[in-house]
């Protein structure tokens, strides 16, 4: 046997090596048309706004790409810009932590139901998540008006009044829209918990609040961490919120960028505040990917 | 023992109140806005009678109807190009070892999901004015496209990865060639997926503004941007009408996606 292999075996190397490297040319080829496609609808365009971050603004308002500065990227530092990335930040975290104290209980009651029961449930988590956002915040522009629903209501028990085109018709809205984002990766830890590492807590006489602080909140900790990630960088970019709940006093990150590109028209500003709202938000996210790696 | 209890009853009854609670908040601003779509009055807020004419006005409404079409023509395109392109980048990942560039793509094709809608309006809007490109339904299909690749790819990935290679390497084993053993047995097997991402792909297509809103030219508006542009002039019972339309596909959409999902466990089991 060893012998009659022996003068096939450099043949057998040899055709095995041409197979991989034709394997490697059709995973190629198959990945080739997305790829090329990414690199000039996305890629290009990434860079592009990076070099209009550094031009400078010429009289119509299209940058003038002759002549290069820092004016726009130091314009990042004012006090227009960071007063309105403060506002942005504090905002996208409140409604980060109000996601996350309104979805524990509600993802942890889904979460400890019958298999069936559990299902359904979440069906109606569901289906708001996949409904258009748009009508989901106009829903809310009616409730929070002057003749509004909400607005009658918090009249009548005498502690708010309108509510619209106010910050906290923003936070209201942001809650809303992303409140999904946070329920399914908090129910995702939740469900798939030890619960005999709390019954073990219990058994050792911890309180519940003891057993739920020690064993059951560390143990959920990927589903915060994710839940969290997920609601702060689209509150901290959003757009569409603030421009129908909020007024002009309202104006965060995401319409400020808006208004350089379509109203102000300075594209190297605008160009430089997306830059680094895209930093931050890049950031976040690997953050959140380190973080999910060391607990998996 | 028995206290323990009690406070486990009560603990139980606090966390039901406060999921109805959840689910009111939820579904009482929708439910709202549907019921306000039947009212027989120009005011959002006062019922004054159940009526259809705001379902009436929608088909007269040329804007609306001309939205309508840009919509479904945009979503569509953008949904089979992105499913196609989509399913190759996911099946070249998970299938192919080591090829050249597969990392720098692995990332690149990430980078759409993570970044901020307005700063790929940003771009997408320089990239066309640069290229002196005019702005319409060609330049949001092409941004569609763009944002949709990335995630039916990680939809069909996800599905892709659960599935053992050597279903495929037996059908290659069999003498099936690679577009046979592609057609008859990878295709049925991750097709849960592909659903699944094209149903994404047409959820994300249809539903947005910021994106679309940079990329448009006249008279070539979709659907959520012809809505958006109305919101922001003020709250009418048409918009109420055809939102409560916008939500009931969206709400067909999720059934669709769930029997998908259904079907999907099932043929694990099944193959």
């Amino acid at each position: 046997m060893r012998r009659a292999a022996a003068p096939d075996a450099p043949v057998t190397a040899e055709l095995e090596h041409a197979a991989e490297r034709a394997a490697r040319w059709r995973g190629f080829r198959l990945a080739l048309p997305s790829f090329a496609y990414l690199i000039v609808l996305f890629a290009i365009p990434l860079i592009l706004v990076g070099v209009y971050s550094f031009a400078s603004r010429s009289r119509t308002g299209a940058p003038e790409l002759s002549d290069w500065n820092l004016d726009s990227v130091s314009k990042l530092v004012d006090s227009t810009v960071l007063a309105i990335a403060w506002r942005s930040t504090w905002l996208a975290l409140l409604t980060t932590v109000v996601c996350l104290l309104v979805a524990y209980p509600f993802a942890y009651y889904i979460a400890t139901r019958s298999p069936r029961i559990r299902n359904l449930l979440l069906v109606f988590v569901m289906i708001p998540f996949w409904s258009n956002f748009l009508v989901r915040t106009y829903a809310w522009k009616v409730l929070l008006g002057a003749d509004g629903l909400f607005t009658k209501v918090g009249e009548a028990l005498g502690i708010w009044g309108q509510l619209l085109f106010t910050l906290p018709a923003v936070l209201i809205g942001l809650v809303y829209g992303f409140l999904p984002f946070m329920v399914l990766p908090l129910y995702a830890a939740i469900e798939r918990l030890d619960w005999s590492l709390v019954e073990a807590a219990r058994d050792l006489y911890a309180s519940g609040w003891k057993a739920f602080r020690k064993v059951t909140l560390p143990l959920s900790r990927p589903g915060i961490i994710a839940g969290s990630i997920l609601v702060f960088i689209p509150a901290l970019g959003a757009y569409v919120t603030p421009d129908i709940l909020g007024g002009a006093k309202t104006v965060l990150l995401g319409n400020h960028i808006v208004n350089q590109f379509l109203a102000a028209r300075n594209w190297p500003l605008g160009s430089a505040v997306s830059m680094a709202i895209m930093i931050v938000m890049l950031f976040a996210t690997v953050l959140y990917f380190r973080t999910q790696a060391r607990t998996l | 023992m028995s206290e323990r209890s009690t406070t486990t009853r009560l603990l139980d009854r606090w966390l039901a109140g406060h999921s109805t609670l959840v689910f009111l908040f939820f579904y009482a601003p929708l439910v709202v806005l549907v019921v306000f779509s039947f009212n027989d009055s120009r005011f959002v807020n006062r019922w004054e009678g159940f009526t259809f004419d705001w379902y009436r006005a929608i088909p007269q409404d040329a804007a609306l109807m001309n939205a309508v079409k840009n919509s479904l023509i945009i979503a569509l395109v953008s949904t089979i190009v992105s499913t196609v392109l989509g399913t190759m980048a996911a099946l070249a990942l998970e299938r192919y070892r080591r090829w050249l560039g597969k990392r720098t793509f692995d990332a690149l094709l990430y980078l759409p999901v993570i970044i901020p809608d307005v700063t790929m309006a940003v771009m997408l809007l320089i990239f066309f004015t640069q290229l002196n490109q005019s702005l319409g339904i060609t330049t949001i299909i092409l941004s569609h496209i763009a944002f949709n690749i990335s995630f039916v790819a990680i939809v069909v990935r996800a599905r892709l990865a659960n599935l053992d290679p050597l279903l495929e390497e037996a059908a290659a084993d069999l003498y099936a060639g690679r577009w046979q053993a592609f057609r008859r047995v990878t295709l049925p097997l991750i097709l849960p997926g592909v659903l699944g991402g094209a149903l994404l792909a047409l959820t994300l297509s249809l539903d947005d503004v910021v994106i679309t809103s940079f990329v448009q030219g006249p008279g070539s508006t979709p659907l959520a941007v012809e809505v958006f542009a109305r919101i922001k002039r003020g709250v009418t019972p048409i918009i109420n009408a055809i939102s409560t339309l916008m939500l009931v596909a969206s709400m067909m959409l999720v059934l669709g996606s769930l029997v998908i999902q259904r079907r999907q466990s099932g043929s694990t089991v099944g193959g």
